[in-house]
């Protein structure tokens, strides 16, 4: 898996990681891939929701010592 | 016009009164079905907070012009985003101060009752989340039954009363959410008294409460007496304050009955539960208040936010009270059970001692509604 970007919103609370994500979602062409890394838990649902409210493909979600990654590939 | 915090106390008087609000509930959907703020005039929009980062123009229309609105999301953070743009818009805004976390962890104290001379019963009822729990005052003492997490709400509240705690019981092992009994015993040097038999696998010193005991506490010897109830769990224990208040523990609600499977023996236990249910407090007084450990609906609320009901009223409207076939009973507490509780075997593990884990996991243990009873 080829990784365009990564975004670091560790120690953020919510609603950055999804405001920060979006933000540069917006700079990525169609097929790249997004990794997030994020400490919020609730970001782990709401990253789901997100994604599919938007069409965004959530490839996989990994948590190891208490950090979130998310692969995200931006939609059409 | 700018947007205002609500805090917790302030959303609970609401509740209380029944009063009216608009909550924009900018969660997840999944979320929001699971649990959120319920009153009986409440009015709800779902939106979670990430479909409106653009801006808030799709919602307005849905949105009241003239009454106030409350944006509620899990903490408080997204709230305040979406509830500042509702405030440029011109919307009467505030938003819940802490989230749905501080909403599950207010507790709001109401005197229930007058004891003989001079003692006062105190319910503490956690609306987030439907957790009942109690306080007996007696002279410059204090019992507390079925404690939540959130210890400082009693230790506070009995140093405004001026009043020592040195009793702390539970009716049995929680599996909905985390007992604040033992850390209360340990910071006061309270007794803290559990059923034996919930108790067999708990890693702390603790006295066994022994079927139908008495015990006085303080200078007005408010009278608590235990009565063996299993059924929910195999060591559910009752008691009877001053003669008069029932405290049912997880076996008996206002509007359903407890649950027999959190334990995993819904089977084994469900005879219990119909014994406890149809001998034990069919040999009790109707007059007595049945004061139990949760409530499943705000409609179980009295006006003054209380939740307190004759036995005899019960009896009579209580459905699970009235399930006279024995088969009927069984297939009712066994074959249609809503979703076990949120984590609740780690909440078990946690209330035994074998698990300690941080403020934050604890907290999200509790998430979401409690669902230890039977309608």
């Amino acid at each position: 898996m080829k990784i365009t970007k990564v975004v670091d919103a560790k120690g953020m609370a919510c609603p950055m990681p999804i405001v920060k994500t979006k933000k540069e979602m917006k700079q990525l062409e169609s097929g790249d891939i997004l990794e997030v890394q994020a400490t919020d838990k609730g970001a782990l649902k709401d990253f789901e929701a997100w994604a599919k409210s938007t069409g965004h493909e959530l490839l996989q979600t990994k948590e190891a010592d208490g950090v979130l990654t998310f692969h995200i590939k931006k939609g059409e | 016009m700018s947007v205002t915090a609500m805090n917790p106390k302030e959303l609970a008087r609401k509740v209380i009164q029944k009063e009216p609000l608009f909550i924009l509930d900018v969660r997840n959907e999944d979320a929001f079905r699971d649990w959120k703020v319920e009153g009986e005039n409440i009015q709800y929009l779902n939106v979670p907070y990430f479909d409106l980062l653009d801006g808030v123009e799709e919602i307005v229309d849905q949105l009241p012009k003239q009454q106030p609105i409350l944006v509620v999301c899990a903490k408080e953070g997204s709230s305040i985003l979406v509830g500042e743009m509702l405030s440029e818009e011109g919307f009467n805004t505030s938003y819940l101060a802490g989230g749905m976390k501080a909403w599950s962890e207010h507790l709001e104290p109401i005197k229930v009752a007058d004891l003989r001379e001079g003692g006062e019963l105190y319910q503490f009822v956690r609306l987030g989340k439907g957790c009942l729990s109690y306080m007996v005052l007696s002279g410059n003492e204090a019992a507390i039954i079925d404690a939540t997490r959130m210890t400082d709400a009693y230790m506070m509240f009995a140093k405004q009363m001026g009043v020592s705690i040195s009793h702390v019981f539970d009716t049995h092992l929680h599996a909905d959410h985390i007992s604040g009994g033992r850390m209360i015993a340990e910071e006061t040097g309270a007794t803290y008294w559990l059923p034996p038999k919930d108790a067999e696998e708990v890693t702390f010193n603790y006295e066994p409460i022994e079927d139908n005991a008495h015990l006085q506490v303080g200078a007005s010897r408010i009278d608590i007496q235990s009565l063996d109830t299993p059924g929910h769990t195999i060591g559910s224990m009752s008691f009877i304050v001053d003669e008069a208040y029932l405290l049912t523990g997880d076996i008996l609600f206002i509007d359903s009955i407890g649950r027999p499977d959190l334990a995993g023996k819904a089977e084994d236990w469900v005879g219990d539960l119909r014994h406890s249910l149809y001998e034990t407090y069919q040999s009790l007084s109707p007059e007595h208040v049945v004061m139990p450990a949760h409530f499943m609906i705000v409609e179980e609320l009295n006006d003054d936010g209380s939740v307190a009901e004759k036995l005899g009223v019960l009896m009579e409207r209580n459905h699970g009270l009235n399930v006279d076939d024995e088969r009927e009973f069984r297939s009712m507490v066994t074959d249609h059970l809503p979703p076990q509780p949120n984590a609740y075997r780690e909440i078990r593990e946690t209330n035994m001692g074998n698990k300690t884990p941080s403020l934050e996991e604890q907290r999200e243990m509790e998430m979401g509604p409690n669902r230890c009873a039977v309608r």
